[in-house]
């Protein structure tokens, strides 16, 4: 049991990560039906912005939890905004020009794109993974139990609550604002019909690269998470956690941004058991069988909507 | 201002290598209404997207208000003044019907919001009550209304509508041919109507236009081509269409 309740938030803290690179995924597939293979490599170059900007920062070990929380959010916004541009420019610059070609090539130009990423960021930080020294530590106990084996404890890490509030606050504010906001009715909108959305004045370029945007910024707060949880960092982690994110898309149904979120726990969540309580190799395997599995019998994912040819 | 609202010089417009519109010239006066007809895929549809810059004209020139928007970008056309509830209605599926209302709304900032909607719900009491319900669900008809509801949202000066007749009861045609009418005079809103119910909309139009493979064949007042022996017999069958 006590067993079961650790690996229950180890999974969730993982799943967050995954269901914050996801919902970029899901929301550039939504509006022009394309998968963005580079993003993966942008939520790397969030975790590296993120770390560059820490160790700029110059936090020592020791310092105050006021000064830890600052400099997390400092980073936190850096990392953001300078991710965010990523993802814009790689819009503008690579996929808009192909937006009439056919419809293989701004795949293959994403493909290339994740390429050309990893190698800047492999030419320009080493190929070498990154440490970052610890800067949250600690944690609860949640429970204790004596058996014959010895004592077993169930700990919470402050990373771990952090990681796990910090999504849900993410995830609560990004909802609102698709579902509430203007912006968010527009970027519903140009999803549905493109054209009519042009047709009631609205800039439809400007909201494809606004959906970058947003999805290269949440991405960079996985990042930044990952960088915290996991303490190093190199330029080939998104290429893991982009395939897990994706495949977290694809589970919760791709176009779905609650899929999108549950997709990502429940990916975070298998991977975790499975290495609990079978054998850690198998893990990716794990997950990517849970994925066919679905999708055999739910074509398009869990909460997705089934592909209705439009009228 | 002098000249018309609306001026279209020349235009073409091609789908890929397939020619659409071939040189149509055609002119909207300030506070008219008047009427598109023409054989199906004769391109009348094609004109009015071409007017909003979707698809754009190859060559010719469009003036709206005396401002060349031949090249203009579709939102900025749109939001110098000009609406369309445009052929198949493209209501937005899983956006309930106030949020398409908003939509429309949407190049004003929603400045007039809670106005305008009270005069749309006066107009199509219908709307009101399904007002929560996603678009998507609607019948064809209430599609419609929601369609020219959601362009009039938007405060145009020059108003397009693709076929606003299309498959509604009679008695809603009437009703929303007597709101178009009503617009036109009260508040002096310029209309520019595509209809295949020809009698109906030359009746309602002060001119009209006859299309025939992508250009114009004919025009003249309403009851000029309703007079006409040929536009009866091409577009009146059995007398009132
Ligand atoms: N997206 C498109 N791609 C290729 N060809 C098109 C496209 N849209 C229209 N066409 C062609 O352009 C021509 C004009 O079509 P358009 O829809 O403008 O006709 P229409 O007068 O509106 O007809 P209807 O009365 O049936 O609505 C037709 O021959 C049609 O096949
Ligand atoms: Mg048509």
């Amino acid at each position: 049991m006590e067993y079961f309740v650790q690996q229950l938030i180890n999974g969730l803290t993982l799943g967050s990560i995954y269901g914050l690179i996801a919902i970029g995924y899901t929301m550039v597939y939504g509006i022009i039906g394309m998968i963005n293979f580079a993003h993966g490599d942008i939520f790397m170059i969030g975790a590296f912005v993120a770390l560059i900007a820490l160790i700029a920062i110059g936090l020592t070990a020791g310092a105050g939890l006021v000064i830890v929380i600052l400099a997390l959010l400092l980073a936190l916004l850096i990392a953001m905004a300078l991710t965010a541009i990523y993802g814009w420019t790689v819009e503008r610059f690579a996929y808009r020009p192909l937006r009439t070609s056919f419809r293989l090539a701004p795949l293959i130009t994403a493909i290339g794109m994740s390429i050309v990423l990893q190698n800047f960021v492999q030419v320009t930080q080493g190929a070498r993974v990154k440490p970052l020294q610890p800067i949250v530590t600690g944690g609860y106990e949640i429970m204790r139990t004596t058996t014959e084996h010895g004592e077993f404890i169930v700990l919470v890490s402050n990373i771990q609550i952090l990681i796990i509030l910090t999504t849900v606050l993410l995830m609560a504010v990004f909802a609102l604002i698709i579902a509430r906001t203007p912006l968010g009715r527009a970027q519903r909108a140009c999803e549905q019909d493109r054209t009519m959305a042009a047709l009631l004045g609205i800039n439809v370029d400007r909201t494809i690269s606004l959906t970058f945007v947003i999805g290269a910024a949440l991405a960079s707060v996985a990042g930044l998470m990952y960088l915290l949880y996991y303490g190093v960092i190199d330029f080939f982690i998104g290429f893991v956690a982009g395939i897990k994110a994706f495949t977290a898309a694809v589970l919760g149904g791709i176009g779905s941004l609650p899929g999108a979120m549950l997709g990502g726990l429940i990916i975070g969540l298998i991977e975790t058991f499975w290495s609990a309580y079978f054998t850690i190799e198998y893990k990716d395997v794990a997950a990517f069988s849970i994925l066919v599995v679905v999708l055999i019998f739910m074509p398009s994912g869990l909460l997705g909507r089934p592909e209705v040819e439009k009228v | 201002m002098t000249g018309p609202l609306l001026q279209v010089r020349g235009v073409e417009t091609y789908y890929g290598k397939i020619q659409a519109l071939r040189g149509v010239d055609l002119d909207v006066e300030n506070g008219e209404i008047v009427a598109l007809i023409g054989a199906n895929g004769a391109g009348k549809s094609t004109l009015m997207m071409t007017i909003c810059g979707s698809p754009r004209a190859r060559s010719g020139a469009i003036r709206f208000d005396g401002s060349d928007i031949t090249a203009a970008p579709t939102h900025q056309i749109m939001r110098s003044g000009i609406a369309q509830a445009p052929e198949g209605r493209r209501i937005f599926p899983r956006m309930s019907v106030m949020e398409n209302l908003q939509m429309g709304a949407a190049v004003t900032d929603m400045t007039h919001f809670a106005d305008d909607l009270e005069r749309i719900f006066a107009m199509f009491p219908l709307l009101r009550k399904r007002s929560g319900q996603r678009g998507g669900t609607l019948s064809g008809g209430e599609q419609q209304m929601l369609a020219i509801a959601r362009a009039l949202m938007s405060r145009p000066r020059l108003l397009l509508l693709d076929e606003p007749s299309l498959g509604l009861a009679p008695i809603i045609v009437r009703q929303i041919f007597a709101a178009i009418r009503d617009l036109n005079r009260k508040q002096g809103l310029t209309v520019f109507l595509v209809e295949q119910n020809a009698y109906h909309a030359l009746k309602l139009a002060h001119r009209g236009y006859v299309m025939v493979n992508g250009a114009i064949a004919m025009t003249g007042t309403g009851a000029e081509l309703l007079a006409r022996e040929d536009v009866r017999a091409a577009y009146l069958e059995g007398g009132h269409g």
